[in-house]
């Protein structure tokens, strides 16, 4: 995980940053808007019957009703629990609020360099609002990029700090994964002419400050079904307290509005109520924090979903660069001749398994780099026709590759070879010699390795063994996810033997050899036939339709349009083991939902106890029996019960905003600790609450 | 209370749950459409109906035509009941001559039987003629349980098949019900409950003068037959006004332990039928254990309450256990257990009168039925009313551990929980909201038998009897006026049908849906821990709605009563 | 809905002659055949005359009898044919009396009734069946215990010796079912015909 960049987000505003704080407490009465309040039903039903008591209030004091003083203080705790409420979403937004506001601030107005055809070179200033999808802009150093686009020409350095927090610059050029640049990022050197892709308004850009802002929030199809059963327990609730008083009436006696309004509010859900969009803002603002764009809430709730995780071998599951570990020579060879030879073959391969060979050829056999000058050297790089990088010295050739690249280039007549058929046409490299060739990079695959052939001058002299370097800790985490019961699949380009070896070693519960995006796309397919929800990352147009056909598709920031268009999230440092990460966010953020949940409604055990006997006491003194806390008074137990009610919305906001703590212990050692905690934690806390706010307020003479 | 007394109740359940097993494996053949033992018999007569009926016994009905072929029937029950009753006079099988029951009377006892409550505002032996009680009473006791069972299997199909269209055939599964769970259990029992004094007659009733020369009119009838069905579909309706408690209905202890399984038979036996089509009996043996911790709660509170007596009578110096209401061949301890099995299930008989039961006594059946009947249920209506309250259950563990819900691989999403919410909803409404209406209403408020806190439970029970389908009342309270006939039939079709759309509804999406895989982030649903939680879910849920109504009732009676306070009639 | 016509009406038909027809007819067939006694009643004949049933009790009212427990059924007025009054042991209007336990009218009845029962038979704990009324009003029994305390007065009425009488009850004491189903009774009915045959 990149650590200095969580660090970066997680440096926004805390919870009580007075510039987070003041302007929540402003929004906490602006969200009183009935218009607004609706969207939340348990809320907005507190509302409804905070304004009606307070109406019968102001009519009591004009007419000069009784117990004004208790009737008042349950009002205004009323109205404390819905501004409560409104501070808890506010919060939650607040943040994203402040992340939003840096982002604006790079979205000034820029003047645009429009061409007027893609291949012309004049260009008129126009406005950056105004680009259509299609245009094509220059930018040259020192330039904003006006909007989101496509290099189609060009490579350039840009700076992306502006979305990704980072300040080295990356590379963006046409053609292949690291064609797509964000509007808003600057241009520090060269120059490139960029397709716009996104219609004004809705850039990159755009649609981040609206996700982080929580404007675009749509409820999430758990959240709906969350509000539902919600409503259902607010509805129960309205017919439980409604028919009480004819109840009493039966019994001889009447029970004052304000009492029932005050068993109402404390029995339905508002704890929950009150927290359940923060939870979800919070959410996203954690994976905001993460470096990674959820495109809708729907794909992190998808995302604590998951059943399997595919994960690419490279800079995934195994550190980006391969190493030498061993030289192989033919027989015949000596394996110092072979050393001497890989090592001037990878002088001026710059990249690290060329480098490793340099390394390990001096380590082993002392040979010491050489200037490729003065050997009158020509690096000879690496290409996809020749799949082969080498070095010509004089007339001397030498050349590594893969071993059927080697073995193609040395007999380019031997297709393949089938099983104990001799070669028919006469080559540079006897069958036998082919034979042996293959045992060992059979060997060195079987290893884990991947075989790495060297010849010199037409004369095949052996292999070096390069060796993936597993991460280390990966293989807990991959435990630790099947804990979690996600099957985690390695998707390798790598020869399947290989590949085993590797996922054996990482701990992989399957594996994907010479995986082409067709085949991931299959495997993803397959594993939704099964009922299963994948989540990939990818980079390159050709993951495009795998991401679109995964359920959690993340999208590397450095990739193309077509990836970041496909997939559902972004990640902006580009790390592909931050999947792991958005799993544990997208769990917690439904376990933060149920937990609260299951405390909400544990917590009306207690609140029953506490009104009842209140209540009813002047008509039957004998429940006074269930007055199981010894509450002071009738009035003091109904107020104090309404306290908590409302207290307990603030006391638990943060625990909101940071979540249930997500542990990969099995589902069901899971649901038992949270349900010691929320259900049981549920029960007996509010008996605590309700007492010791009942000593207070009687102590301090409120009731 | 005493050892033997639950020697009695512990020998009960282990009965209950050896044929549990048995059973179920029986009714997954028969609902497959397996050959059974029965087959060579009833095979013919099975294919004969269809062909009969233009019913193709294979088409798979979608969830909504399932429904309607459901509502068509009973429907069509409802009129011959009512029919049957309005012309009972002309009718023949009616050796006493019974007159035409009124309108209001037959509304609601056709309802009452169609819906499988079976609450009763008439005494059987002085109101209903022969050819009523077997041809219309007794045939909706078989089709009312025999929808029960059909739903409740179609139910299950929903959790058990994987993008399907349809959840089975509604004749097919109501036909299997009748002919091959109903109809030969039926013939057994019947045979032993004659063998042990139930009477079996179309004579008369018998005159005989008794020992100091007075005269006794003894009603008798087909009461075994009648009998054998009550029990097993869980309907109740007696044929005697004393029900279960008149010695012809209930000769003997050894009767009444047979009635009780009979009760439970069906009901817990659906439980394993669930399991075995979904693949894993365990899941059914979990649902079957929080039904058996709901129970022997129950149990221990009821039969606590009535062994312990009634403190106002021990302070008049006469000691022991509350015997007002109760048969002396079934005690306290068995009349405790039937008042508990009787509404935990959705039967309504009683072998003792529940408005004599101490307060809390009472309290357990009214808490049962409030539940919904969850606790075995009846036949068929306590599988899909617990699995209401599994979904709510999962849907909230499922959130806790971090997954979208899904209870038996299938997502639990806002259409199930709103289909659960609907159902469970509506039992609360009418039961609380008739009850309110009814308390302040001057007609409704003089049928009420007993003054005080326990006047107002009456009511409460009825609406929360009738709502709950069971059937069973506080009697006194006098049921038999046109605001109760007319309120508490609407209270049971409410109660009824409320329940089975939304729980059809939900089989049909179940149905519709793909199967996930179960893996180690997948919370199992057949441990202690589920069965905690759903029982917690259940008491808070669905008990805590009570909570006020219970404390102006039995909660606050029992307290004055152990405060030594009475209350009078007119005080 | 009106396809679903057809089938309704057609199984309500072969049902309404199945299980309330041929079923009930069957069983009807199958008691009289073979229980013929039970399924028609049980009735106790002495010389030939009914005297009622085994199963349902009697009241009684003599002192020369066992008397059952407190009746609550009703029958009809004779004044008023409209009307109810209590008819204790009415036999073809089974109930009970659905008192409340915390109704003042139960508490009284009972006062009243132990307070006479215990003048009968002071010293002796008297128990609770004998002052309450049962579910059905029909108890055919009553507790051994409640048959012994109104040994004394039958003993008396009877002239005969109290052990005899005692013996009787004790004789005509059923044990639970098995051993443990259900609680020990005396059948009254059957308890007074020994009485009336064997102790004139």
């Amino acid at each position: 995980m990149n650590t200095a960049h969580a660090r970066d987000r997680a440096s926004l505003p805390s919870l009580v940053d007075p510039s987070i704080i003041v302007p929540a407490l402003t929004a906490s009465v602006t969200k009183l808007d009935p218009r607004l309040m609706i969207k939340n039903p348990v809320m907005f039903v507190v509302e409804v019957v905070a304004a009606l008591t307070t109406i019968l209030f102001v009519k009591d004091v004009l007419v000069g009703g009784t117990s004004l003083a208790f009737s008042f203080q349950i009002i205004l705790w009323l109205w404390f629990t819905l501004l409560f409420a409104n501070f808890a979403e506010a919060v939650a937004e607040g943040r994203g609020k402040a992340q939003a506001a840096s982002l604006r601030k790079t979205r000034t107005e820029t003047q645009a360099k429009l061409l007027d055809s893609e291949r012309a070179r004049d260009f008129t200033l126009v406005p950056g609002g105004q680009l259509k999808v299609g245009d094509v802009v220059l930018v040259e150093a020192g330039d904003i990029i006006p909007s989101d686009g496509e290099v189609v020409e060009g490579v350039a350095s840009v700076n992306e700090a502006a979305i990704t927090g980072e300040s080295a610059p990356v590379i963006r050029e046409s053609g292949g994964d690291r064609s797509a640049v964000t509007g808003g990022t600057q241009v520090l050197s060269d120059w490139i002419r960029v397709r716009i892709t996104a219609a004004p308004g809705s850039t990159f850009i755009d649609r981040m400050i609206a996700l982080v802002e929580g404007a675009s929030r749509q409820k999430t199809p758990n959240e709906i079904a969350l509000n539902i059963l919600l409503a259902g327990l607010t509805i129960i609730f309205v017919v439980a307290v409604a028919t009480i008083p004819s109840f009493t009436a039966y019994a001889g006696g009447t029970i004052p509005i304000i009492s029932l309004v005050a068993l109402f509010v404390t029995l339905i859900p508002t704890t929950i109520g009150a927290l359940l969009s923060a939870i979800g803002i919070a959410g996203m603002d954690r994976l905001v924090r993460f470096n990674v764009l959820a495109m809708s809430g729907r794909a992190v709730e998808a995302a604590g979903d998951v059943d399997t995780l595919l994960l690419d071998k490279t800079g995934t599951i195994t550190l980006g660069n391969r190493q030498a570990t061993s030289f192989r020579p033919m027989r015949g060879v000596s394996e110092e001749d072979l050393a001497d030879a890989a090592q001037l073959a990878s002088l001026a391969d710059e990249t690290p398994e060329g480098r490793s060979i340099v390394v390990l050829a001096k380590e082993r056999y002392g040979i010491r780099a050489r200037q490729m000058g003065e050997l009158h050297a020509t690096f000879v790089p690496f290409t996809a026709q020749t799949r082969m990088s080498g070095v010509d010295i004089g007339e001397s050739i030498i050349r590594k590759g893969a071993v059927d690249s080697i073995l193609a280039y040395l007999s380019p007549k031997i297709p393949v070879l089938s099983a104990g058929a001799a070669p028919t046409v006469k080559s540079l490299v006897g069958a036998d010699q082919v034979r042996e060739v293959q045992a060992i990079a059979d060997d060195i695959a079987k290893a884990g390795g991947t075989p790495l052939a060297v010849a010199k001058d037409g004369r095949l002299l052996g292999v070096v063994q390069l060796k993936d370097i597993v991460k280390g800790g990966i293989k807990e985490r991959f435990a630790e996810l099947r804990q979690m019961g996600i099957r985690t699949v390695m998707i390798t380009g790598d020869n399947p033997m290989t590949a085993a070896a590797i996922a054996a070693e990482a701990g992989v519960d399957d594996f994907l050899a010479q995986a082409t995006p067709e085949d991931k796309l299959a495997l993803i397919r397959s594993e939704q036939a099964q009922g299963k929800l994948v989540a990939m990352c990818g980079d390159g147009t050709n993951d495009a339709p795998a991401l679109a056909q995964a359920d959690v598709g993340v999208a590397m920031n450095t990739g193309t349009v077509a990836a970041r268009e496909a997939g559902n999230m972004v990640d902006l440092d580009s790390d592909p083991t931050k999947l792991i990460e958005i799993v544990e966010i997208g769990k917690q953020l439904l376990m933060t939902r149920g937990s609260l949940t299951t405390f909400s409604i544990s917590n009306d055990v207690a609140k029953y106890f506490a009104i009842i006997p209140a209540i009813f006491a002047a008509i039957y003194p004998q429940l006074g029996a269930l007055n199981i806390m010894h509450l002071a008074t009738p009035e003091s137990a109904i107020l104090s019960a309404i306290i908590f009610n409302a207290l307990i919305i603030v006391a638990l906001i943060p625990l909101a905003l940071r979540g249930v703590k997500y542990r990969a212990i099995g589902a069901a050692p899971l649901l038992r600790r949270n349900l010691l905690v929320y259900g049981l934690g549920g029960i007996i806390v509010p008996f605590i609450g309700i007492k010791a706010i009942d000593l207070l307020i009687t102590t301090i003479g409120l009731a | 209370m005493t050892i033997n007394g639950w020697v009695q109740i512990l020998v009960f359940c282990a009965l209950v749950a050896a044929i549990v097993s048995p059973l179920g494996w029986y009714m997954t053949r028969v609902f497959a459409g397996e050959k059974t033992f029965l087959s060579p018999l009833l095979r013919p007569v099975e294919s004969g109906l269809y062909k009969l009926a233009g019913i193709d016994e294979r088409e798979e009905q979608h969830w909504l035509t399932y429904a309607l072929a459901m509502l068509a029937f009973n429907l069509t029950g409802f009129l011959v009941l009512y029919g049957l009753q309005r012309f009972q006079a002309a009718l023949p099988y009616n050796p006493m001559e019974m007159a035409n029951v009124a309108p209001d009377l037959s509304f609601n006892t056709a309802v009452s039987f169609v819906t499988n409550t079976n609450w009763q505002n008439y005494g059987g032996e002085s109101t209903m003629s022969y050819l009523v009680q077997m041809v219309g009473l007794t045939v909706q006791n078989f089709l009312s349980a025999a929808t029960g069972i059909a739903l409740a299997i179609a139910l299950v199909r929903g959790f058990s098949r994987a993008s399907a269209k349809g959840i089975g055939n509604f004749w097919a599964d109501m036909t299997r019900a009748v002919l091959y769970v109903l109809l030969p259990l039926c013939i057994v029992l019947a045979v032993v409950y004659v063998a042990r004094g139930v009477p079996q007659t179309l004579g008369a009733s018998v005159d005989v003068t008794t020992l100091e020369g007075g005269k006794q009119t003894i009603a008798v009838g087909p009461v075994a037959s009648q009998l054998a069905i009550k029990m097993l579909g869980t309907n109740g309706g007696g044929f005697f006004n004393a029900n279960s408690a008149h010695p012809f209905e209930n000769p003997d202890a050894l009767v009444n332990l047979i009635q009780m399984i009979s009760i439970f038979a069906i009901g817990a036996g659906l439980t394993n039928v669930f399991g075995r089509m979904v693949g894993d009996q365990r899941q059914g043996w979990a649902i079957l254990g929080a039904m058996a911790f709901l129970f022997l709660a129950g149990v221990s509170v009821a039969y606590w309450a009535e062994a312990g007596g009634n403190p106002l009578v021990h302070a008049l110096g006469v000691e022991g256990g509350n015997m007002e209401g109760k048969e002396v061949r079934f005690g306290t301890a068995m009349s405790a257990l039937f008042a508990v099995v009787t509404t935990a299930a959705s039967c309504g008989a009683v072998n003792a009168m529940l408005s004599s039961f101490m307060p809390l006594g009472g309290m357990i059946p009214l808490i049962n039925m409030e539940l919904g009947e969850i606790v075995i249920g009846g036949v068929g209506a306590g599988l899909y009313g617990m699995l209401l309250f599994v979904i709510v259950t999962m849907f909230v563990a499922g959130l806790m551990v971090g997954r979208t819900p899904e209870y038996l691989g299938k997502k639990i999403e806002a259409k199930e929980v709103k289909m659960a919410i609907l159902a469970i909803l509506s039992l609360p409404v009418v039961m609380l909201g008739f009850t309110a209406i009814a308390v302040v209403t001057p007609t409704a408020l003089s049928s009420i038998g007993n003054p005080g806190p326990h006047g107002f439970a009456e009511v409460l029970y009825a609406y929360v009897s009738g709502a709950a389908n069971n059937g069973s009342a506080f009697g006194s309270l006098s049921g038999n006026t046109p605001w109760y006939n007319l309120t508490l039939g609407a209270a049971m079709l409410i109660g009824r049908f409320f329940v089975i759309i939304p729980a059809m509804a939900i089989a049909g999406s179940m149905a519709a849906k793909k199967r996930l895989p179960v893996s180690a982030g997948t919370f199992p649903t057949h441990g202690g821990l589920f069965i905690g939680l759903l029982v917690g879910v259940i008491l808070i849920v669905g008990g805590l709605t009570f909570f006020p109504a219970l404390a102006l009732g039995p909660i606050v009676e029992h307290l004055s009563v152990i405060a030594g306070q009475s209350f009078a009639a007119g005080g | 809905m009106l396809r679903h016509l057809r089938p309704a009406l057609v199984m309500i038909a072969a049902f309404t002659a199945i299980t309330g027809l041929l079923y009930p007819l069957a069983m009807t067939g199958v008691a009289q055949t073979f229980f013929p006694e039970e399924a028609n009643g049980s009735l106790l004949a002495v010389n030939g005359e009914a005297k009622g049933s085994a199963l349902i009790g009697q009241a009684f009212a003599g002192d020369r009898y066992f008397h059952g427990r407190p009746s609550a059924t009703l029958g009809p007025d004779p004044s008023d044919p409209s009307k109810t009054t209590a008819l204790p042991y009415n036999a073809s209007n089974s109930g009970g009396s659905n008192l409340g336990p915390s109704n003042q009218a139960l508490i009284d009845r009972i006062k009243t009734d132990s307070a006479e029962l215990k003048a009968q038979n002071p010293g002796v704990s008297l128990p609770i069946d004998l002052v309450t009324t049962s579910g059905s009003g029909l108890d055919p029994h009553l507790s051994p215990e409640a048959a012994q305390f109104q040994v004394p007065r039958v003993a008396m009425a009877r002239n005969l010796p109290v052990e005899r009488v005692h013996q009787l009850v004790t004789q005509n004491t059923e044990g639970r079912i098995l051993g443990f189903i259900g609680e020990p009774r005396v059948n009254v009915l059957k308890l007074n015909l020994v009485l009336d045959r064997d102790a004139r």
